[in-house]
């Protein structure tokens, strides 16, 4: 019996329907952690690029990936880490950004800072910390409605 | 051993002791914003180190992975800088050892990432935009602790005073070192210049130099101690998993 293999827009589908284990309301192809799917004989590669080296959300965004792929019929699977180029939050999509903005995140900007707060949109906004609760963030808080907010670190 | 393994060691050596180190700030650093700076700057050292320490047990070709050369060396074996095994004393000397040890690792990754070697130049590139950041922090920490209140400013200084014999190491130069690490120093010397002068420090003007942490010939009572509390868990339950 011959059984068609789904392609490799399909893939990218199914991909985009896998939610980021820290963010959620992101998918790992708004993340643009994805580098390339592609069809090798029978077995599917997929290329993945890790945000921090030493963020510990990686192996859990691969076991996600090999559940998905697993439950959608895939046999063979092979995913190949790379680190060059270096992931760069340039490859957020414009979705994942509109996405972080209503959940509450300030997406990056190449500024190094949020433009507007992400609950009321106010400017005035003020950095706590280089750091925040993990790898990608950071915290911020606002001077108008004085809630603190995480912000998604530009690299 | 081969001179690439030696220097992948050197590399990962580095991020996996000052990974540690800084770890041990996690829950009791002075303020919270601090204690999870310093524990995301841990974790990134940590995940630079996965990636050092996997390319020498991919190099040395045994049976030893990055967890074995990790937990399974003894002080003999491990080849990390003499600067990044000292104690962490106060917030303000922790701060000190690493803003010394980024300005160093900055430009050592940037030269790393122009090799040849894929691996090596990969690596590299990656770990740059994590200590590019690292760098930012421990730069305006050293200037706002220094430019501070007398007692800071002096807690600073007294850590600049310890921790300046084990600044010439890091660019001591030999065989096994990818790049020339003497090549660093100029613009070692122009950063330090400009951020001490920032943070009205004086650069110590000896140019005696403690050695022996990367050639592994000789390090410091320290990295026993240390070494004893990281690798107890792993050594009294060999290949654990959880
Ligand atoms: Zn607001």
């Amino acid at each position: 019996m011959v059984v068609e293999k789904p392609t490799v827009t399909q893939i990218w589908k199914w991909l985009d329907n896998v939610p980021d284990p820290e963010i959620p309301v992101i998918s790992l192809v708004d993340l643009g952690i994805i580098r390339d799917v592609q069809w090798q004989g029978d077995t599917l590669e997929i290329t993945v690029t890790p945000t921090y080296s030493g963020c510990p959300a990686t192996s859990i965004i691969n076991l996600d990936i090999e559940l998905a792929m697993t439950g959608h019929g895939i046999k063979n699977l092979s995913l190949k880490r790379q680190l060059s180029p270096a992931w760069t939050t340039d490859w957020l999509s414009e979705k994942g950004r509109s996405k972080l903005e209503t959940y509450g995140i300030a997406p990056p900007q190449t500024a190094g800072g949020p433009d507007r707060c992400p609950h009321c949109q106010s400017t005035d906004v003020q950095r706590i910390s280089q750091f925040g609760s993990t790898p990608c963030k950071a915290q911020w808080r606002c001077a108008d409605c004085l809630e603190p907010f995480d912000y998604f670190k530009c690299i | 051993m081969s001179n690439l393994f030696e220097f992948a060691c050197r590399m990962g050596d580095n991020s996996l002791v000052l990974g540690h180190r800084v770890s041990e700030w996690c829950g009791v650093a002075p303020v919270l914003e601090e204690d999870i700076a310093l524990a995301n700057i841990a974790l990134d050292l940590i995940g630079q180190t996965q990636l050092w320490l996997g390319l020498a047990a991919e190099i040395e070709g045994s049976d030893r992975d990055a967890d074995a050369l990790a937990f399974r060396r003894d002080v003999w074996d491990f080849r990390n800088l003499l600067l990044v095994e000292q104690p962490n004393r106060d917030f303000g000397h922790t701060m000190m050892r690493q803003f010394l040890f980024d300005a160093w690792h900055f430009e050592m990754l940037g030269a790393l990432k122009g090799s040849d070697h894929t691996q090596i130049s990969a690596i590299a590139e990656k770990s740059l935009k994590e200590v590019t950041y690292h760098l930012e922090r421990s730069t305006d920490t050293v200037i706002a602790l220094g430019d501070g209140t007398e007692e800071s400013h002096n807690r600073m200084q007294n850590a600049l005073d310890r921790l300046w014999p084990y600044v010439g190491e890091m660019f001591l130069n030999d065989d096994c070192d990818h790049i020339d690490t003497s090549s660093l120093r100029p613009a070692f010397d122009a950063r330090l210049a400009d951020v001490l002068g920032q943070a009205t420090l004086v650069q110590p003007d000896s140019t005696f130099t403690h050695k022996g942490g990367k050639t592994g010939a000789r390090h410091t009572e320290a990295l026993g101690h240390m070494l004893a509390v990281m690798q107890s868990l792993p050594r009294a339950y060999p290949d654990a998993k959880w």
